[in-house]
């Protein structure tokens, strides 16, 4: 990219978020409403300079419970999408109960969860990998079976061990599936740990923003969700890299 | 004895393997039988669907047929052999790999992916005019430049027969001509025997010792003509009454153009 396609690509959103967050600065001038209801930008940004330790901390907090719930559905589905994508009887007895599974809320099961793992981080990580597990093993099962026909075949012409069409031709021809899978999943597991401190607990910044907004401290509980998105959006741009990293061809075939 | 026998092949798809909707099998190939030399190129020509693309997955082993004999090299074909090169219609190279990666893609499974091979790989990109761009991805190349690409793969491990499904089908005409005057430059250099499946009349008249016409579906060998045309050849050749006449033979076999006798008579 040159510098101009940076720009380009740099400007536009800036200018679009500068003019929201005019709007809603005018929003709450103009309007009078009290902090409690709308805190102007400002007061937004103020708290969470004022509060940026506390904000961190209880962010590093949400986001090992976050990541550790992600790589524990990475670490679990993968080899469990391979298995129900090559042997035919699995792929018939679960792959349809997967795909019925991921249309189930979840997080429905959050407060089950915590009956049986306590408050702790055990809770919050088991939810955060509920939610992100299936889209990891559906897609990449999807992933294994979308590999080329003519590539299996290709290795099979040549002899080829199971093993080694797996590794040399269906893993990497899934790739970009797992990469989609994780993508989605590391969203829906920032989701799943915050619900899991909504609903127990006393640390994270689902359990800070619940306590601010009972304190009437909107701008705080404001702060809170801005450092929650910064946190979906670090760890979503980390699975983004992978992808430039792991697949680089992928975007452009 | 000859280098390849193909001898009463039949293929039934039984209605098990043909999913839900299926109601009665699929003869695929009804009695396949003809028989070809070392470093003979024989090509097979029908209609779409007439089944020689399954007797090609026959020889390379990846479909068992259900009844018949293969017999190649002297040893009855019953599963994948390791030795023969395949090209499909479409490159199929794989994305993550670079060019010369795809090339050695054989190798690396035969585990001979050694410095020789590397070596090989190298002239065989060079022979297919592709030395500058080893280190290329394959979606940085056009479709023809592929097709290079998937030839190299398919010549890397030395295959003693090289198996190609319509190879050229979806280039356009000149990359096409190209391709086929590239093919027969590889022949003469590698020696390879090789099968050729086409439904084009010209090119398998242009580039075959041998064509062995199919008939439609239950698809069965109908005539068997020899391309009575001297190597090398080259595109005015097409031009040459030798060469119209053995369009002409495989047509009449298609039952395209009526027979020369019973036109005449």
């Amino acid at each position: 990219m040159n510098a101009r396609a940076v720009f380009t690509q740099l400007a536009y959103p800036v200018a679009g978020l500068a003019l929201i967050v005019g709007l809603w600065a005018l929003a709450c001038r103009l309007g009078n409403l009290p902090t409690v209801v709308l805190p102007s930008p400002d007061k937004v940004f103020y708290a969470f300079i004022d509060k940026l330790p506390l904000l961190l901390v209880e962010g590093w907090v949400t986001l090992k419970e976050t990541l550790y719930g992600f790589l524990l559905a990475l670490a679990l589905g993968l080899p469990m999408a391979v298995a129900v994508a090559n042997s035919r009887t699995l792929n018939l007895m679960f792959y349809p109960l997967l795909v019925a599974l991921q249309s189930v809320p979840k997080v429905a099961l959050a407060p089950i969860v915590l009956v049986w793992l306590g408050t702790g981080l055990e809770s919050k990580l088991a939810i955060a990998w509920l939610v992100a597990f299936f889209p990891i093993i559906v897609d990449t099962a999807a992933g294994l079976r979308a590999t080329p026909k003519e590539l299996v075949e290709l290795a099979r012409s040549l002899n080829a061990s199971r093993t080694q069409v797996l590794i040399k031709v269906q893993l990497p021809a899934a790739l970009p599936f797992v990469i989609t899978g994780a993508k989605v999943a590391m969203t829906l597991a920032v989701i799943g740990a915050v619900i899991g401190e909504f609903i127990g607990g006393d640390t994270g910044l689902g359990q800070r923003i619940l306590v601010a907004s009972g304190n009437q401290r909107t701008d705080l509980a404001f702060a809170a969700i801005l450092m929650l998105s910064l946190l979906g959006i670090l760890l979503f741009t980390l699975v983004a890299l992978a992808e430039k990293i792991l697949c680089p061809w992928y975007d452009k075939s | 004895m000859a280098f390849g026998t193909i001898s009463n092949v039949r293929k039934v798809f039984p209605v098990a393997e043909l999913g839900l909707r299926a109601k009665e099998p699929v003869v695929a190939l009804d009695d396949a039988s003809f028989i070809f030399e070392r470093g003979e190129l024989v090509a097979l020509l029908g209609p779409s669907g007439c089944g020689k693309t399954t007797l090609l997955r026959i020889v390379a082993g990846l479909l068992s047929k259900t009844s018949g004999s293969v017999r190649i090299d002297g040893r009855e074909v019953d599963g994948p052999m390791g030795d023969y090169g395949f090209v499909f219609q479409s490159p199929s190279l794989m994305p993550w790999r670079s060019v010369i990666d795809n090339v050695l893609f054989p190798m690396e499974i035969l585990k001979r992916n050694d410095k020789a091979a590397r070596a090989r790989a190298v002239e065989l990109l060079e022979l297919v005019g592709l030395s500058g761009f080893h280190k290329a991805r394959p979606h940085q190349l056009s479709g023809g430049m592929q097709q290079r690409v998937a030839l190299c793969r398919a010549l890397i491990h030395k295959p003693n027969l090289l198996l190609m499904d319509e190879p050229f089908g979806a280039l356009d005409e000149l990359t096409r001509m190209e391709m086929n005057d590239l093919l027969l430059r590889i022949r003469k250099e590698t020696g390879a025997s090789v099968l050729f499946v086409t439904h084009s009349i010209g090119e398998a008249v242009y580039l075959a010792d041998k064509v062995i016409v199919f008939s439609r579906r239950p698809a069965r060998v109908s005539k068997e003509i020899a391309v009575a045309l001297p190597y090398p050849r080259s595109q005015t050749t097409r031009f040459t009454p030798a060469f119209m006449a053995a369009e002409r033979a495989a047509s009449e076999a298609l039952g395209i153009v009526p027979h020369a006798e019973a036109a005449a008579s």
